[in-house]
């Protein structure tokens, strides 16, 4: 077995992000019963981890505005999380009256970032996450905690390796159970993948950290490959690539699902996840979108098919 | 390359290929621009000769040494690549570059030297039902036919690089060996090529299939005589380049703007972009030489030109910013 004497790790948990990032950054708005059907789908596909919606003022993000009807809605499989995003104490009341069992916060490595998107210091943010944290503990629901633009901000430019470290140890020990560490630009290369989690890797144990990689700029499997080469046993993705870029029009956001798992199983890691279920999960949402799909394993495997 | 070792996973050090490899990257590599043959002779839309010409200057001024010009194969075969002779005596050649055309045959060896080639390429495959179907022939009486071609070329000490297609997988034969693919390579190498680049023909390759391949060519050919071709259909061709040069692959063939589509997958991609490669060695801090503003303003000239999408996300993104 390929992956016993390499030193990747055996197993690999994917955390798909599909429905909420995916689909937060996708123009059109979804119906809530796409929505639904997209989550029903994806959990028969052996995923262990779905990020279903986010409980967010509808205001800023109006795809996320069914956010109660979505969670409730959805079928629950044994086996598998439904994580929400609660970026604030209202949110995370909220989400868990709707039933959720998974919450997420989201934290910043640069402070222009924070400023430009919630208004306020990293320091600021992370005093609203500890309420969060807090209550979610009190009722012993586990909080993940994202780092955003880990890998480069699109107004700071370059982020130090130290600035992630810092801030991720404050999520982590503060409870989060996990680190989701965000190339949100996708401006990350092997090279500054490696720099910033040997950084991190310092303050945090391997098995609590997790990569969310952007293929913005064609970088993300070579980035991902570069982590699991470091250990890093979870991955963040999104079936067919869903979700844009907010900072590069018309540009690629998240990495693609199958793509990602094409790549693991090729390197004989086990995710549990039968790819042919994504694709057809990708499939209908792209259908349900009217878009072509990000995911070129998707694209290579139906055009030969549609050939033959 | 460094032996593996069995780590436990709870250790924090690197796998020892990994801790080699951390190290080992090259500080160098020659990125072979394959975009003006094997991409347009992958694209419908034929390009007139002129702007063949155009694309290929603008691609002399970025920086690249290598620029694969054209193929002199029969126009009834590959109609792109007809106007071989004009655009080979039409493009600039610059000091310092060099502009390899393909020569499947002793005729086309031929022309290509007297339209003014100074190296050329041969095409091997690792798979025999692909070169069956492709040039009717089994891969011994392939090469053989490429003896003539070697000793010609030899006689006019004109260099000749060698490809070896579906190194990681065939659209007929499915999973092809590492075996295969190092007795090929190492044919051609015998034989005189001075540089075996190993063709992913359909993109199938992943980091694992790649290594086990690499391992195995680089018992039989030395590692700096060869160079990979990676497709991207499946998306996997910067991650395979990244595991081919940890294990000291330092040539790297790119299409520029991704061009050239899967002549197997209908409408799937086909050759790796080259802005995109050069993005991530430039963020390994690997030197190229290539100017990649220069190289995307080559892409944006050739994409209009075709009026289509760049296939590359580094120019998709930069448009954008």
């Amino acid at each position: 077995q390929e992956s016993k004497t390499s030193g990747l790790p055996e197993y690999v948990k994917i955390v798909e992000v599909g429905p909420r990032d995916g689909l937060q950054n996708e123009k059109v708005i979804v119906p809530t019963d796409i929505k639904i059907e997209l989550i029903n789908r994806l959990s028969k596909t052996g995923l262990p981890a779905i990020e279903v919606t986010s409980f967010v003022s509808s205001k800023w993000v109006p795809q996320m505005s069914d956010h109660k009807e979505v969670m409730r809605g959805i079928e629950r499989y044994p086996g598998v999380q439904y994580p929400v995003l609660t970026p604030n104490l209202q949110g995370f009341h909220s989400a868990v009256a709707a039933g959720a069992t998974e919450v997420s916060v989201f934290g910043a490595a640069s402070e222009s970032f924070s400023k430009m998107n919630i208004n306020c210091s990293i320091e600021e943010s992370i005093d609203k996450f500890q309420e969060v944290v807090k209550a979610a503990r009190n009722m012993n629901i586990p909080v993940r905690g994202y780092v955003s633009c880990v890998l480069g901000c699109p107004y700071e430019g370059n982020i130090t390796p130290v600035k992630v470290a810092e801030v991720s140890k404050r999520l982590y020990s503060m409870g989060c159970y996990e680190i989701s560490l965000g190339d949100t630009i996708g401006v990350g290369t092997p090279g500054s993948m490696k720099r910033m989690l040997e950084a991190v890797m310092k303050e945090i144990p391997l098995n609590a950290l997790a990569v969310h990689c952007h293929d913005t700029y064609g970088q993300a499997l070579a980035n991902i490959l570069t982590a699991v080469q470091m250990g890093v046993a979870v991955v963040d993705s999104s079936v067919a690539g869903l979700g844009g870029c907010p900072y590069a029009k018309g540009a690629t956001g998240n990495v693609a699902t199958e793509d990602v798992i094409y790549m693991l199983n090729g390197l004989g890691i086990n995710t549990g996840v039968n790819l042919y279920a994504v694709m057809e999960a990708g499939n209908f949402i792209c259908t349900a979108l009217n878009r072509k799909t990000n995911s070129k394993v998707a694209q290579a495997s139906f055009n030969i098919e549609s050939v033959n | 390359s460094p032996g593996p070792g069995v780590r436990a996973r709870s250790e924090l050090s690197l796998s020892p290929q990994v801790s080699a490899a951390a190290g080992a990257f090259p500080k160098r590599v020659k990125v072979v621009e394959v975009g003006p043959r094997d991409g347009l002779q992958n694209e419908k839309t034929v390009v007139p000769t002129p702007v063949k010409i155009s694309l290929i200057n603008m691609l002399s001024e970025t920086g690249l040494q290598v620029i694969e010009a054209t193929s002199f194969v029969s126009p009834k075969w590959v109609p792109q690549m007809a106007d071989h002779t004009e655009v080979m005596r039409g493009i600039n050649k610059l000091p310092g570059i060099s502009y390899p055309v393909l020569t499947p045959n002793l005729k086309g060896f031929q022309a290509a030297v007297a339209a003014g080639a100074k190296e050329v390429s041969i095409f091997g495959a690792a798979s025999e039902l692909f070169t069956k179907k492709n040039i009717n022939c089994s891969i011994e009486e392939s090469l053989e036919r490429f003896d003539e071609v070697m000793t010609a070329a030899r006689a006019a000490s004109i260099p000749v690089r060698g490809y070896v297609s579906c190194v990681l997988g065939c659209p007929y034969e499915g999973k092809i060996s590492p075996a295969k693919v190092a007795e090929v390579s190492k044919k051609m190498y015998a034989m005189g090529c001075y540089e075996i680049s190993l063709g992913d023909t359909i993109g199938v390759g992943t980091p694992g299939s790649m290594r086990e391949m690499l391992t195995a060519v680089m018992k039989e050919v030395p590692v700096g005589a060869l160079a990979v071709h990676c497709h991207d259909t499946y998306g996997q061709a910067l991650a395979n380049i990244l595991v081919a040069l940890q294990m000291g692959v330092n040539v790297v063939d790119a299409s520029v703007a991704g061009l050239g589509g899967c002549p197997y997958a209908q409408g799937a991609s086909g050759n790796v972009a080259t802005e995109d490669l050069v993005y991530m060695l430039n963020g390994l801090g690997i030197h190229t030489g290539v100017d990649l503003q220069k190289l995307m303003d080559a892409g944006t000239f050739i994409c209009n030109a075709l009026n289509r999408r760049t296939n590359s996300k580094v120019s998709q993104a930069n448009c954008r910013l």
